[in-house]
């Protein structure tokens, strides 16, 4: 998809990041190497770094969202950098500034980085493809279809307790239709050689022909699960149930919810991750959220280092003259 | 004003005329073909060697933004380019706003593009009140006042019971409905529900919608016995349906745009939204059947689905763009492609253009029979052009074309006999 | 080509009698990566010292980043001790402009609050742009500009000096 082409510059370097399809083992692997080195930075008494100082990163939220916002935040001040944060109420009903408008008026006042999140499908890209050129823009969510600082975050994780991906199953659970974490993480295992990558959901929560994705698709949770490395359980949203895709959550938690007896199905030392914010007893029980399984608050902390370095190698392509090797 | 065309390649499709030779032209008529008429004296002679010669090209959809929508295009701007890509007949869906549910409307639309003078505008009237599938709209009223055809403009009815009635009460004054193919609960989405709206995160548009919403009306169809038009059809079933259909002899005629003979899914790549449109673009098979359907007829007529936008109705992310192309400019060029890549013969090609369409329409044009109006289109089919914001007459620059290079430019129209192209004003 | 193993030897010897005129008994060595490290490694060997050695990658605190951007080769930087109050002895291979040095005590400085900071370099070249230097060295030589002089290794240790083209 030629997202690709305006992500990269001619050398193939990193100057947004808006998704995962079209990059290269070697970007994501950087993008993991540089996050391993910061993810320290947390556990020091400055927990900051001088790199990004005197750079301004805008949070530009036109889709509202505390968590992610945060963690951008915090990433962005560890690197010194400074933080304005935008949240942009989008109504249908209301018509004010056109996007565009709105671009203009923060690229007039000086910014080097936006941090997009929105509601439709292609926003980051038209945004990337619409500011100044010295602006890098990170894609922190736009509507289904990719969230790739999440896939890396997910990847970085995985990559700490399992590095040999060539060996790994791995299980996506839930709402794969809706889901821009699903897409992207499944988009970064192919890249990094994983195995087999599964998806289990009803046929309502599978977008159409998802096997084109490079998945295999299951409707049952005792034959997907079975064997798997690495279980990631997508959030489900109330929402759902209103558009006829499932009857109740309880039916949902029966059929697909990742209980302590579906775990045991899988490999001994199985880790089990979900993007947050959780459901407890709607995709998965308590007592796996919370149990030894579980990494899923070393999500959290690792989504800081990793979005460090993607935005630090982001924003030090920019800086370069093109031609110049490190 | 007597006009010479000479020496063109004649190509009339209504007829089975395909020759090189001189079309006479006389108070705004057509005088003669081959030999002068008596008393003809040439005042205006337009030399059409190595051109094509044949009736002004007819468009079943296009939409002129006027009344409601100025800050896209007005007839005036649209009947301007329309001359300019050698169409003389616009025919007009029901949703502008006002919605034309009365003969206020049919009116205004008439005298402004009369007053323009460019080309024939024809409407199609609403089939429900103000469009929204729950009260008649007075058909006879606007018969009366000149609609041509009752539609639903592109939202189609979701009541079944009211639709079987509007189409019933349409008959009864020998309307042809047209209809748009599309049932209003599955077309909620921006894509074709495929792998390529998967992979981009587009909600999709299954094929089902539109198949679905054929096959219903078709048992209404069979039932009532009235004429039915299905707009801009999009996927390989809907042509094995509506051919079916036409084989048992079913009143039902279906047109495509030009933009699905040429497009797909693909053609999304970056969210690009100038291919944000309705129907979705859909999958290379699905283009190769409507192909198909066109040149063995079951698809009658090709049509430009011209939808002109404000640059900002573009410029956002895909799902927030309205759909659309711009495309009564690049209709003939686009066309000319298709029976370069032998598609369909190239008279056949001018029939799905010219008589096609006005046979759906149930009128006498589209042809040059001596006597018929002379609305006559000239056309080099070598000149080459490239496809830019010149070269795009169109108030709308949403064209996906834009920076292709086509063959085939009209270098003269005529209207009534008078040359609306190149423009005298 | 030069023998890095007889300047470390050399290095060793004016440490130790540095540290004992000081009266430091319980330094901490932070080696800065590449070559630094793999001086300090042998540094920490020939002094005998406890203390596991630190290990520290500056690229997040060149000052150079708005050119150069991120190495994506960047080591974690790693100090396997309290830096609070401890005497430390960073340790490079090539002291030249002064930059490296004072990155890296930018970022020694986010660790904690040593005691003190003395540094001990394989080889100081000239050309400083910094008022920086070394307490300790293995050689001193005055490098033109054109001239690159660099440590491979690990094993074995040279110096390698060439002209830019």
């Amino acid at each position: 998809m030629s997202a690709s082409h305006i992500q990269l510059d001619r050398q193939g370097r990193l100057l947004h990041f808006l998704t995962i399809e079209g990059l290269t083992r070697r970007h994501l692997t950087d993008i993991l190497d540089t996050a391993e080195s910061l993810h320290g930075v947390a556990e020091r008494r400055v927990k900051k770094l001088p790199t990004l100082h005197g750079k301004t990163v805008v949070n530009l939220f036109f889709e509202a969202s505390t968590r992610t916002r945060t963690t951008f935040e915090l990433a962005a001040k560890r690197l010194s950098a400074d933080v304005l944060t935008l949240n942009i109420a989008t109504s249908s009903a209301v018509k004010g500034e056109t996007l565009l408008d709105t671009l203009r008026n923060i690229e007039a006042m000086q910014c080097d980085m936006f941090v997009v999140r929105h509601e439709q499908s292609g926003a980051a890209e038209f945004i990337a493809r619409h500011v100044k050129p010295h602006i890098a823009v990170l894609n922190a969510g736009d509507g289904r279809h990719a969230h790739p600082t999440q896939a890396m975050l997910d990847v970085f994780t995985i990559r700490r307790h399992k590095p040999d991906f060539p060996s790994l199953q791995v299980a996506i659970v839930g709402d794969i239709l809706h889901s821009r974490v699903a897409r992207s993480l499944i988009h970064a295992l192919n890249i990094l050689g994983a195995a087999e990558i599964r998806v289990i959901a009803p046929r309502t929560l599978l977008p159409a022909q998802v096997e084109t994705l490079g998945v295999r698709v299951f409707h049952d949770m005792q034959q997907g699960l079975r064997n798997v490395d690495v279980v990631v359980m997508l959030r489900l949203q109330r929402e759902r149930m209103e558009g006829a895709l499932l009857p109740t959550e309880q039916e949902f938690f029966q059929r697909y919810g990742l209980t302590e007896e579906r775990l045991a199905l899988a490999k001994p030392d199985v880790i089990v991750m979900h993007p947050g914010p959780i459901n407890r007893g709607v995709e998965i029980d308590s007592r796996v959220a919370d149990g030894p399984h579980s990494v899923i608050l070393e999500q959290v902390t690792n989504g800081i280092a990793v979005r460090m370095a993607i935005m630090s190698i982001t924003l030090g392509n920019h800086a370069r003259p093109a031609g110049e090797n490190l | 004003m007597h006009i010479l065309i000479q020496g063109g390649r004649v190509i009339d499709p209504a007829h089975q005329f395909d020759a090189i030779t001189d079309l006479f032209v006389a108070v705004g008529r057509i005088a003669g073909l081959g030999h002068p008429p008596a008393g003809f004296k040439a005042e205006q002679v337009i030399d059409a060697r190595d051109c094509i010669v044949c009736p002004g090209l007819i468009d079943l959809c296009a939409r002129l933004r006027e009344p409601g929508q100025e800050h896209k295009a007005t007839i005036a701007s649209e009947t301007r380019a329309a001359a300019a890509a050698g169409i003389t007949t616009l025919v007009c869906p029901p949703d502008t706003d006002p919605v034309i549910d009365e003969p206020a409307v049919v009116e205004l639309i008439r005298r402004r593009a009369k007053s323009a003078g460019h080309a024939w505008v024809l409407t199609l009237g609403a089939l429900t009140h103000r469009l929204r599938g729950e009260r008649l709209a007075e058909m006879a009223a606007l018969k009366d006042a000149g609609c041509i055809g009752v539609g639903d403009g592109g939202r189609p009815i979701a009541n079944t019971l009211v639709l079987r009635r509007a189409l019933e009460y349409a008959a009864t004054f020998n309307l042809t409905v047209f209809l748009t193919p599309l049932d209003s609960w599955l077309g909620h989405g921006v894509a074709h529900e495929g792998p390529v709206a998967t992979r981009m995160g587009l909600p999709g548009i299954p094929v089902a919608a539109e198949t679905g919403a054929i096959a219903r009306d078709l048992e209404l169809v069979r039932d009532l016995g009235v004429r039915v038009h299905f707009g801009r059809l999009s996927s390989a079933r809907s042509v094995e349906l509506v051919a079916r259909a036409q084989a048992e002899g079913l009143p039902v005629t279906a047109d495509v745009a030009i933009h699905h003979l040429h497009l797909t899914e693909t053609d999304l790549a970056g969210f690009d939204s100038r291919c944000h449109l309705r129907p979705p673009l859909r999958g290379s098979r699905d283009r190769d059947a409507l192909r198909a359907g066109l040149a063995s007829g079951v698809l009658g007529a090709l049509c430009s689905d011209h939808q002109p936008h404000e640059p900002d109705a573009k410029q956002a992310p895909f799902g927030d763009t309205e759909p659309g192309i711009s495309g009564l400019d690049t209709l003939l060029a686009l066309g000319l492609r298709l029976a370069r890549e032998g598609v369909l013969s190239l008279p056949t090609l001018i029939e799905r253009l010219t008589w096609g369409p006005a046979r759906i329409l149930g009128l006498d044009r589209g042809h040059l029979a001596v006597g018929a109006s002379a609305d006559i289109c000239v056309f080099d089919p070598e000149a080459d052009w490239l496809v830019n914001a010149a070269t795009l007459r169109s108030r709308g620059q949403n064209n996906p074309f834009i920076g292709w290079e086509l063959q085939g430019r009209v270098t003269h129209t005529l209207l009534e006999g008078r040359m609306a192209h190149p423009s005298e004003a | 080509m030069r023998d890095a193993e007889f300047l470390i030897e050399a290095m060793a010897v004016q440490l130790r009698e540095l540290l004992t005129r000081r009266g430091i008994a319980d330094p901490a060595l932070v080696g800065i990566h590449t070559g630094g490290v793999w001086v300090a490694e042998r540094l920490r060997q020939r002094l005998g010292i406890a203390t596991p050695l630190g290990q520290l990658d500056i690229s997040f605190y060149r000052d150079d980043f708005s050119r150069i951007g991120v190495n994506p080769q960047v080591r974690p930087s790693e100090l396997p001790f309290d830096v609070d109050g401890r005497h430390l002895v960073l340790i490079d291979d090539v002291l030249y402009t002064g930059r490296t040095i004072r990155a890296a005590l930018n970022e020694l400085f986010d660790y904690g609050r040593p005691a003190s900071v003395l540094l001990a370099v394989l080889v100081d070249r000239g050309g400083r742009e910094l008022p920086i230097e070394a307490h300790v060295a293995g050689s001193r030589l005055e490098l033109p500009a054109a001239q690159h002089i660099q440590l491979t290794g690990p094993d074995p240790l040279q110096l390698v000096i060439q002209t830019a083209p």
